[in-house]
């Protein structure tokens, strides 16, 4: 069943299918996540098609509505981590840390077969699990991570404990650049250093952009990947959307050490016209029907489909 | 004279932790602080430094919490609440992770100031969901934190005390169980943490000036037991009087104040404890007069609830002190 859901399609046509959905979805909600799918795409594409070891999914393809909080009094609750397989000692998690990536995420449960396409039209309802900021209970979701900077930190103490306990699996945090500006970073990275948790691996999606723009322009954070080495992680660069870059880095010796693949990424990869907006890429909203329009022919040309038909 | 025991969470811990495979020292820089240090010696192997780094300690404890382990993170009360609060809800308390937080020096016993006092812990607690509370009132309470906070089937926030601690109990905390220690008909004193020794030397020199105190501790803060509570507000003529270690708003004298107030308890209350303001550095006894949280103060409280004097003073009171202690330890090993 693991070989089933792996491989079926390559990963650069996992990669364009994100792309397409979420795409699709911004045009026909008049807005969304497009950059992040411009610039993540390969990365996610490449850990669920090829890198992580997962097993298959244990919720039901059509994501369940939203069934209640963590508390005492709701004892059948569960977070959305069965759409990345079961927990096993030789199983790896997952955690993605921006969790306003969760579009981008749903669409790569939906293009390794891990969810139903039915699950992204669920996206943002009232009611619905399918969470505009990725919850625990979200699809492929596992922690809390909208607060950005704690995911790094969850994942070394959860991989500290699976050594404890002889796992063999990895824990593995997908990051985004903008988290460096948080000092938890820094503290995860030195404690996973101290402690020599190297069973966990993170791939930052280095697309050089935060909420308020570029982040040169917000606060510039330096040599990010010199000063990871010097806080004791093992940092190899890549291109974002070189597959083969990817899964070269991925064997980079780091015993002792964690290791972060600093994936260098363009934010508009795939789909060249959103360069015009530059740099307010977070968020993307269209400033008018025209706009609107404009984009939906011109991004469907780049990415090889017909227009949506939005009116519809 | 009262016993006085020498760091009794040191060995209580230890005692725990050696018991229980699942459970993990963490501290951030306070090991010998905390009385963990030999723990830290004999165990290394239970045992995680992770530095003046509180906010990974935080979320690195939830991880370990979804590993099953149980940590118990050590550090001063306000360095687990204050800077890391936003880790403490999402990495915690939401997933209700079994960690186990052991906050030294509650509210004024640090000579510290405002860095170091956690005087609005309580507060910052109760509002958290899933969150429960515990706090420590003498040497058995400490002796007995760690198991009670290690059944709870979710996060808990300790307040601990250190050093040298007086033994006022000889059974130790039953979660959710106030401690009845006098049983008088006109006013209600409820206390907590270490103003219950003064409630208790209080008590001593009220009765002796023939008022009928009746006087409750709390160990369990959150869950409360509205219920009992009421039960023992009802059973006194006269009002309400509590006296907390904290901020008068969200602590102790809030929680009676909005079980009455559900309840339609038409009572008086009376809340003594630091009133809108911070505390700044000194001894605890200088601090606890100075800002009117000691037995001296209580008594002009109980004076204005009851509106009467009953002319104590400050000998009475420390006279009252060592019968109080020995009268109850004698009471409560019947």
């Amino acid at each position: 069943m693991e070989q089933a859901l792996r491989n079926e399609k390559s990963t650069e046509e996992v990669a364009l299918g994100i792309r397409r959905r979420v795409f699709e979805h911004s045009i026909r909600n008049n807005g969304g996540y497009m950059s992040q799918a411009c610039s993540a795409a390969e990365q996610l594409a490449w850990l669920y098609n090829e890198e992580l070891n997962l097993g298959a999914p244990t919720l039901p393809m059509i994501p369940k509505p939203f069934e209640g909080v963590p508390h005492k009094d709701n004892p059948d609750y569960h977070t959305g981590a069965g759409y990345n397989g079961p927990v096993a000692p030789d199983l790896d998690r997952l955690f993605i840390a921006p969790a306003h990536y969760a579009l981008v995420a749903y669409a790569t449960l939906i293009e390794t077969g891990r969810m139903a396409p039915e699950g992204l039209e669920m996206f943002n309802k009232d009611g619905s699990s399918v969470e505009m900021i990725g919850a625990e209970h979200s699809p492929g979701m596992e922690v809390h991570n909208g607060t950005l900077g704690i995911g790094l930190s969850t994942a070394a103490g959860l991989a500290y404990g699976r050594k404890l306990r002889g796992d063999t699996g990895n824990v593995w945090v997908y990051m985004s650049d903008g988290e460096v500006q948080e000092g938890q970073t820094w503290e995860a990275i030195a404690a996973c250093a101290h402690h020599k948790i190297d069973n966990v691996k993170a791939i930052m999606d280095v697309n050089r952009q935060q909420c308020d723009g570029a982040m040169d322009s917000v606060m510039e954070v330096g040599d990010i990947g010199r000063k990871m080495e010097e806080f004791g992680a093992k940092v190899v660069w890549v291109n974002a959307h070189s597959i083969d870059e990817m899964r070269a880095a991925v064997k980079t010796p780091h015993t002792g050490q964690p290791l972060i693949i600093l994936a260098n990424s363009s934010p508009f990869e795939g789909m060249p016209t959103l360069e015009e907006r530059f740099p307010r890429l977070h968020y993307v909203r269209f400033k008018s029907e025209d706009e609107r329009a404009r984009f939906n022919t011109e991004i469907a040309a780049s990415l090889g489909i017909d227009p949506i038909d939005y009116a519809h | 004279m009262v016993e006085m025991v020498s760091r009794p969470y040191e060995a209580a811990f230890e005692k725990h932790a050696m018991a229980h495979d699942d459970v993990l020292c963490l501290s951030a820089d306070l090991t010998s602080s905390c009385e963990i240090d030999k723990f830290r010696d004999n165990h290394p192997e239970k045992f995680l430094s992770l530095g003046m780094a509180e906010q990974n300690m935080m979320s690195f404890a939830g991880g370990l919490g979804l590993a099953g382990y149980r940590p118990f993170l050590h550090s001063f009360g306000v360095f687990l609440y204050r800077r890391p609060y936003d880790q403490l809800m999402a990495s915690i308390a939401y997933p209700r992770r079994k960690v186990r937080l052991m906050g030294f020096l509650p509210g004024i016993t640090t000579p510290g100031g405002m860095t170091h006092q956690a005087i609005e812990d309580i507060s910052v607690m109760r509002s958290i969901p899933n969150m429960t509370i515990l706090e420590t009132g003498d040497a058995t309470e400490v002796e007995s934190i760690c198991e009670a906070a290690d059944s709870i089937d979710g996060p808990v926030y300790c307040r601990v005390l250190r050093g040298s601690v007086p033994r006022l109990f000889d059974t130790p905390i039953e979660v959710g169980k106030m401690r009845e220690l006098e049983s008088g008909n006109d006013i209600l004193i409820v206390s907590s943490g270490i103003t219950t020794e003064e409630a208790m030397r209080a008590s001593a020199a009220l009765k002796g000036a023939g008022v009928s105190v009746r006087h409750l501790h709390l160990n369990t803060i959150k869950p409360f037991d509205h219920k009992t509570m009421l039960d023992h507000i009802a059973s006194v003529k006269g009002g309400v009087i509590t006296l907390e270690n904290h901020v008068v708003d969200g602590g102790i004298g809030s929680l009676l104040a909005e079980t009455m107030a559900d309840n339609g308890v038409g009572k008086r209350l009376i809340r003594l404890g630091l009133k809108d303001t911070y505390a700044h550095g000194g001894s605890r006894a200088y601090l606890m007069r100075y800002y009117g949280l000691d037995a001296l103060a209580l008594v002009h409280g109980i004076e204005d609830l009851m509106g009467q004097k009953f002319g104590i003073t400050e000998n009475d009171l420390s006279t009252a002190r060592v019968d109080a202690v020995h009268s109850l330890v004698k009471a409560e090993g019947l």
